[in-house]
């Protein structure tokens, strides 16, 4: 389970699909030959229409390490071409097409491999939590000691991805700071708003710890927070930056 | 016009190279800076893909792809420096 794990064309079936949020949905699809993937690799899934069309799209893994099977958390883009099948049609059973692992830009590795003792602070964008799953899972399950901060701009409490997960994280000693820009819980002490500098800064490992930073959102989002920490002092070539378009 | 990063690129430039090119380091041929393509400004629009220096916004490579055929220019880049596999 290296980013040299060999890339190829899977075969996976369906094993679990259920509700992540109001709009997405995790699909846990049995690889037999999957080899294994890094924490924030990606795949891609190929759909073949009856009439021969096909369609691909690219997801991040939300699952880490040596296993065979492989989770995804797919938020459904209305006027998408892949995800509303994947969160509406999909059924437990049905066969998928993935090529995968993909890439070794976006991934983290834990201390006993890397060697480095860096604190890591990574800072998602809605969906953009998916990579960070693999990444705190890999982490947890490698008892790694690299400090870790998990920064999660997210609209609304229920839109919260793996939130009983995060929950039991946070329990067992994960920093997680929540930044809600449409509706915050009752009693939260930020209120609810799009993100400032002055809440990047106060959740952020700051630049002087020299953390690693991983920030995966919409391409606006992206640009917006990397703009900002280079603002704060951070350096460009700490930030690996994973868009997945949009505004 | 949005852009994405060159780490989206892995899959489609897996089919073509023996090593994960998007961890490679490339020099641009514009302003010289060097980089791993998977930081490069990628712009995905039908027919084909650009992917842009993300210090000059130089285009690296072009990628057009047919249902038969792949395109690959590489002319943006002068260099790449490719990790030996351990």
């Amino acid at each position: 389970m290296t980013a040299a794990a060999r890339t190829a064309w899977y075969t996976g079936t369906v094993v679990e699909a259920r509700p992540e949020t109001s709009s997405a949905r995790r699909i846990v699809i049995d690889v037999p030959d999957w080899p294994g993937n890094d924490a924030g690799q990606h795949l891609d899934v190929r759909l073949t229409a009856p009439d021969g069309y096909q369609a691909q799209r690219s997801y991040s893994i939300a699952s880490a390490g040596a296993g065979t099977r492989v989770e995804l958390a797919v938020d459904e883009l209305p006027d998408g071409e892949v995800s509303p099948f994947l969160v509406e049609d999909l059924a437990v059973g049905d066969k998928l097409e993935l090529h995968g692992p993909l890439g070794g830009y976006f991934v983290w590795m834990p201390q006993a491999v890397t060697q480095d003792a860096r604190p890591v602070q990574l800072i998602a964008g809605g969906s953009g939590v998916v990579p960070f799953l693999a990444m705190v899972r890999a982490h947890a399950d490698a008892a790694d000691p690299t400090p870790f901060r998990l920064l999660y701009a997210v609209r609304q409490p229920d839109d919260v991805f793996y939130r009983q997960e995060l929950a039991k994280l946070a329990a067992d000693g994960l920093q997680i700071d929540y930044v809600y820009s449409r509706t915050a819980p009752h009693d939260w002490p930020v209120p609810a708003g799009r993100i400032t500098k002055e809440a990047l800064a106060g959740f952020a490992i700051p630049a002087s710890d020299k953390p690693r930073v991983y920030i995966c959102g919409s391409t606006g989002f992206v640009e917006l927070i990397a703009g900002w920490l280079i603002e704060l002092g951070h350096d460009a070539g700490d930030i690996r930056t994973e868009r997945f378009g949009g505004k | 016009m949005t852009h994405i990063d060159g780490n989206a690129l892995a899959g489609q430039l897996s089919d073509l190279f023996a090593f994960d090119l998007t961890t490679a380091i490339g020099r641009c041929v514009n302003c010289g800076t060097a980089g791993m393509i998977g930081a490069a400004m990628v712009y995905v629009a039908s027919p084909g893909t650009v992917a842009r220096c993300p210090h000059c916004g130089a285009v690296l490579a072009t990628i057009v792809e047919t249902d038969d055929t792949i395109w690959l220019s590489l002319a943006g880049v002068t260099a790449i420096e490719v990790a030996k596999k351990a």
